[in-house]
C-alpha cells in the first residue's frame, strides 16, 4: 500500500524502506575505514625497520608509532578489526545478495563504454545505486586484494606455523614484497575513491546517511494486508 | 591454554592484568573514560599534532593488552612437533648476520675458559656446566632460516645440543611454563616451555661446524626454528626454569613476548 498523502513524507514511509547502503554496510565501511588508516600507518612504521626498496622511505610523520614496537603493537591489534569486520562483510555481502546485484554481471563491451566515457568527462555520476563497470572491476579487484594481504599477512606472521602456505609464496622476502604490493594497491584504490566521492558529494552523504531508498529486488511485503490478516 | 591468562576471553583486553608489576602500577591511575578518551582521539592527536599517541599511559596500556592476548592466540596455533623448513649447507649465509642491542663494535667477548653455565629453578641438578663439557654432549645441526621481527632473513646452520635433552639430563621440570636465559650482556630472554621441547630448539655451541665467534654469542646461544630472532638469547651465563612470568629486555620496551613465526 502506498500511503504517502496519509503520513508525513519523513521516517515513518521510508524507516523499513531499502537504502542503497543499508546500516550494517555503512557500519562496517567506517569500521574498515579505520582498520585500513591503522594497518597502513603501522605498517609503513615496520616496513621501515627493513625497507623492501632502497629509495622509499616513509616518512616519520606519516607512519603510526614513533618506535618501531609502537608499529608492531598497532599492526596486530589492527588486523583483528580488518579481519573480522572484513569476514563480516565477505558475509553480508554474499548472503544478502548484494555482491550479485551491484557488482555482476560485468560485460567488456560495458568496460570500454566507461573508460571512453570517463575520458572524453561524460562520465554520470546522477545515479547512485548503480555502478559502472569500471566501478565494478575496482571494487571486486580491492576485495581480492584484501584477501589477499590478510593471507600474506598470516604467512608473513607465521610462516613456521603456516609453512605449507608460506611455501606456496616461495622465499619469506616473497611474502614480504606481496604484502607491501597489495598495500599498495590498496592505497592506490583510495586515493581514486577518496577523490571521486570528494568530487560526487553525494555519494559521501549516502555511506553517511544510508543515501535513496532503492528496490533491492527482494519481493516486496507491502499488498499484504488481508491475507495477513485472514490467517491470524 | 595461553601463558598469561588461564581462559583466552576477549573481555580480558576491558580488564588489564597478568603484566609485570611496574606496568601495572602506571596504569592504576588510569581511569577508563581516560582510556577511551585516549582511544577516541588517537587519529585526532596523530594527524594533528605528529606526536606519537602511542605513547599515552592509556593507549600504550590497550595495546600492550592486545599483545598480551596475542600471545595467548600464538601458543594455541602452536604446533608443537611441527617442523620448520630446513636448508642445504650450499645455502648458508657465512658469516651469519649480527643482532644485537648495541652494534658489533660494542660486544663484549666472554672468556670461554672461565664461563660456567649456571643452572637456576626448577632443575634437579643445578652443577654448573663448563664449555668443554657441553661440548662433550651429543651433538645436533640444523640449517634453519633467521627472521628478525625488522623483516630480514637468512639461512644459517647451527649445532649443539639439543634444548629438550639437555633439560631432561640436567632434571628440569619439563611441566613448567617458561625458560628463562641471562645473558653475560645483561640481556634477558623467555620461552614457553613448548618452544623449548621444539626439535629445532637448540643450544648452540657452532656455526657452520665451527665455534661460533664471539659477535655471535660465544660460547653459548640458543637457536630455535618457532621464533623470531629476538628470541634467541646469545652469550647465555644462566638458565632457568619457572613457572612465573618475568617481562624481558624487548618485551618491556613493548615488543611481544610470545614472538612465534
Amino acid at each position: 500500500m502506498r500511503n504517502s498523502s496519509m503520513s508525513p513524507p519523513s521516517v515513518p514511509a521510508y524507516a523499513s524502506a531499502a537504502r542503497l547502503h543499508p546500516l550494517p554496510l555503512r557500519i562496517m565501511h567506517w569500521i574498515n575505514a579505520a582498520a585500513i588508516f591503522i594497518m597502513i600507518g603501522s605498517g609503513w612504521k615496520i616496513y621501515n625497520d627493513d625497507v623492501i626498496f632502497g629509495f622509499l622511505h616513509f616518512p616519520d610523520w606519516l607512519v603510526i608509532g614513533k618506535w618501531a614496537q609502537y608499529g608492531l603493537q598497532w599492526h596486530f591489534f589492527g588486523m583483528w578489526i580488518f579481519v573480522l569486520n572484513g569476514l563480516a562483510y565477505l558475509a553480508y555481502g554474499i548472503a544478502s545478495g548484494r555482491f550479485r546485484r551491484k557488482l555482476f554481471p560485468i560485460s567488456i563491451g560495458e568496460v570500454f563504454a566507461t573508460v571512453g566515457d570517463a575520458l572524453r568527462f561524460r562520465l554520470r555520476h546522477d545515479d547512485l545505486t548503480h555502478y559502472n563497470a569500471v566501478q565494478k572491476i575496482l571494487y571486486l579487484g580491492v576485495m581480492l586484494v584484501g584477501v589477499l594481504i590478510v593471507i600474506s599477512g598470516l604467512a608473513l606472521w607465521k610462516p613456521i606455523q603456516f609453512s605449507a602456505l608460506a611455501g606456496l609464496f616461495g622465499s619469506f622476502q616473497t611474502i614480504r614484497l606481496v604484502h607491501f604490493l597489495c598495500m599498495s594497491a590498496i592505497v592506490a584504490f583510495i586515493m581514486v575513491h577518496v577523490a571521486l566521492a570528494l568530487l560526487v558529494p553525494q555519494s559521501l552523504v549516502a555511506m553517511l546517511t544510508g543515501g535513496p531508498v532503492v528496490d533491492d529486488g527482494k519481493p516486496r511485503a507491502a499488498p499484504a494486508g488481508p491475507e495477513v490478516e485472514a490467517t491470524q | 591454554m595461553p601463558i598469561r591468562f588461564p581462559t583466552p576471553s576477549l573481555l580480558r583486553l576491558r580488564k588489564p592484568s597478568g603484566e609485570s608489576g611496574k606496568e601495572r602500577l602506571d596504569v592504576d591511575n588510569i581511569d577508563r573514560r581516560g582510556l577511551i578518551r585516549g582511544a577516541a582521539s588517537i587519529g585526532a592527536l596523530g594527524l594533528l599534532t605528529g606526536c606519537d599517541v602511542s605513547e599515552n599511559d592509556g593507549v600504550q596500556k590497550f595495546l600492550r593488552t592486545v599483545s598480551a592476548w596475542n600471545d595467548g592466540v600464538q601458543e594455541t596455533i602452536f604446533r608443537p612437533t611441527h617442523l620448520a623448513p630446513t636448508f642445504s649447507p650450499s645455502q648458508v649465509v657465512k658469516p651469519p648476520r649480527f643482532n644485537a642491542y648495541y652494534d658489533i663494535e660494542d660486544v663484549k667477548p666472554v672468556d670461554g675458559a672461565t664461563w660456567k653455565l649456571e643452572l637456576v629453578g626448577r632443575i634437579g641438578n643445578k652443577q654448573p656446566w663448563t664449555a668443554q663439557q657441553i661440548y662433550q654432549l651429543p651433538q645436533q645441526e640444523i640449517i634453519i632460516r633467521h627472521i628478525c621481527v625488522e623483516g630480514w632473513d637468512y639461512i644459517g646452520q647451527w649445532s649443539g645440543p639439543n634444548l629438550r635433552d639437555f633439560l631432561q639430563r640436567v632434571g628440569a621440570d619439563l611441566t613448567a611454563k617458561y625458560v628463562y636465559f641471562v645473558c653475560a650482556d645483561n640481556y634477558t630472554e623467555s620461552i614457553d616451555m613448548a618452544c623449548a621441547l621444539h626439535p629445532q630448539t637448540i643450544l648452540a655451541t657452532k656455526y657452520a661446524g665451527d665455534i661460533i665467534t664471539d659477535p655471535f654469542g660465544f660460547p653459548l646461544r640458543l637457536r630455535t626454528s618457532t621464533k623470531l630472532g629476538y628470541k634467541n638469547a646469545k652469550w647465555i651465563k644462566a638458565i632457568e626454569v619457572t613457572n612465573d612470568f618475568r617481562e624481558t629486555f624487548w618485551s618491556k620496551q613493548g615488543f611481544n613476548w610470545f614472538a612465534g613465526i
